[in-house]
């Protein structure tokens, strides 16, 4: 996996554990990004080495600390259960085999303050880092590096033209992209990474878009 | 795939160091100011200090108990008179101990590469500082350089134990520190290759059996070991010795150790000294 200066010296953290720590703190924030508010109810289900040696690492509290917002440098993070319940976020764990995947992966379940759902799994690859490989049951492939527009909407031609150009219009640089959909016609979803935050305007734009069903913009990590 | 040869080779033809041309590099490719780089670096380098006052003070336990006041038993040794090390590597040592008791004990640390080998870089870079009477300013340069190397080991293989085994994290922190060492004592690019790849082939096909799944026990001496075998590294390349295999083939060879080595062995504690009596006990009295 292709790594950065600031990944191998890096980050500053509590620990004990930068991929069972401090990535687990990063998953759950990425998580908390992805859903796009408060979280009343959270199920996560931990898989591989997660499951097998998350008590001993402090995931499950660096977990719950990134679902409620908090950085892998928060020297709150051993109360982050304590502080969920104050904050009446409802946290069940769960472990189970997810499988083929990455030995550190975890996958959410979370309910918003309004209603809101959303399925997201990830995995802690290692030095803190991570990756989103599934939002909503569709396989993404995103690090939280770079601000990420994640775009539920129905397949049909013309449609990644039609975005790319609200996209480039406003001098907005694609950094990497990808579409996948349940079948022709149905369901689609496109995770872009963009070397530029997106301004509120602009996602107003591709929201307005007539097949568009849902608009995400998740700002990087750090 | 990024080899450690062609930016070693770069480097000389550059006549700079390997930490500059990947400071570059990111420069380019992020649009950072190289300041910007050198600063964030420095943060780096400030946690890190700060980590090493911390664990020298042997006041951290972890919340198992399992470790804690060993770096301040070093130092004790050390003041008195009676280390067998010397005080230079004894401090090295210790250091790399503080800075991994401080980890256990959740407290703030800078992972290099990870936060179970938190304190190789710290143990050694410090103590050569020590040695060489170098300015800080030189050695921030030089985690640049240790940082290359790592960049190199994680596309070519991996820096998590349970993708690779310990060789991957505490095997991998030795050689990023034997290459930034090397570096300091005035070595040149070529020989920070041949540094990091003695180091490396010291750990190779160490496994990661972390008692009770905890980064403690073997954790914290682990980085006290790599923390010896990098400036022994150091030392042998200042000497004129080579490594007879090239960095980028050691790092590949790791790669395909860590494939072959089973899950049991990969950070999971169900292998190794994780299931010794005396670690099964202490699991059993942990999980109560």
């Amino acid at each position: 996996m292709k790594a950065g200066i600031f990944d191998m010296l890096g980050p500053i953290m509590v620990g004990p554990s930068s991929s069972h720590t401090a990535g687990a703190v990063r998953l759950g924030l990425m998580a908390r990004k992805i859903l796009g508010t408060n979280i009343t109810s959270a199920k996560i289900i931990l898989h591989g080495s997660f499951a097998e040696t998350g008590k001993g690492h402090g995931t499950h509290f660096a977990l719950i600390a990134g679902l409620l917002g908090m950085q892998p440098d928060d020297s709150r993070i051993k109360q982050a259960l304590e502080i969920a319940e104050k904050e009446k976020m409802l946290v069940q764990f769960e472990n189970a085999h997810l499988g083929d995947v990455h030995p550190n992966s975890v996958k959410f379940l979370l309910t918003g303050a309004g209603g809101e759902k959303a399925q997201v799994t990830g995995c802690s690859v290692g030095g803190g880092r991570i990756l989103i490989t599934e939002v909503n049951e569709f396989a993404v492939e995103f690090t939280g590096e770079y601000p990420a527009l994640v775009l539920q909407y129905l397949d049909s031609p013309g449609m990644v033209a039609e975005i790319t150009k609200i996209l480039a219009v406003a001098r907005i640089n694609i950094a990497q992209m990808r579409v996948s959909r349940e079948g022709k016609g149905r369901k689609a979803l496109a995770v872009i990474e963009t070397d530029e935050k997106i301004r509120k305007e602009v996602l107003q734009a591709i929201g307005e878009l007539a097949k568009i069903d849902r608009v995400m913009f998740i700002e990087p990590l750090n | 795939m990024r080899s450690a040869y062609e930016l070693i080779e770069k480097a000389g033809k550059m006549n700079c160091t390997v930490g500059e041309i990947i400071l570059l590099e990111e420069s380019e490719m992020t649009g950072t100011p190289r300041e910007q780089l050198i600063e964030r670096m420095n943060q780096n380098y400030i946690v890190m200090k700060e980590s090493v006052e911390q664990g020298m003070t042997g006041k951290w336990k972890s919340l198992s108990g399992l470790v804690g006041g060993d770096a301040a038993r070093m130092e004790a040794l050390r003041a008195s008179g009676k280390s067998l090390l010397g005080d230079r590597m004894n401090q090295a040592a210790a250091r790399a101990i503080a800075v991994a008791e401080v980890n256990a004990g959740m407290g703030r640390i800078v992972a290099a590469p990870t936060a179970g080998s938190c304190g190789v870089l710290p143990g050694v870079l410090l103590t050569v500082r020590d040695v060489t009477g170098t300015s800080d300013e030189k050695v921030i340069m030089s985690l640049f350089t240790a940082a290359g190397l790592g960049m190199v080991i994680a596309e070519r293989a991996s820096v998590s134990g349970a993708e690779g085994g310990c060789q991957a994290e505490i095997g991998s922190a030795a050689g990023m520190a034997a290459a930034a060492a090397v570096e300091l004592a005035g070595g040149s690019p070529e020989d920070t290759g041949h540094a990091a790849a003695i180091a490396l082939k010291s750990f190779l096909g160490l496994v990661c059996d972390p008692v009770a799944g905890l980064v403690e026990v073997p954790c914290v001496k682990r980085n006290a070991m790599a923390a010896v075998i990098a400036v022994t590294a150091a030392e042998m390349v200042l000497a004129g010795i080579k490594s007879a295999i090239p960095v980028d083939e050691v790092i590949d060879a790791m790669a395909a150790i860590g494939r072959q080595m089973p899950c049991s062995l990969k950070e999971t504690a169900h292998g190794g000294l994780a299931v010794t009596p005396t670690g099964e006990k202490i699991r059993n009295t942990y999980h109560q």
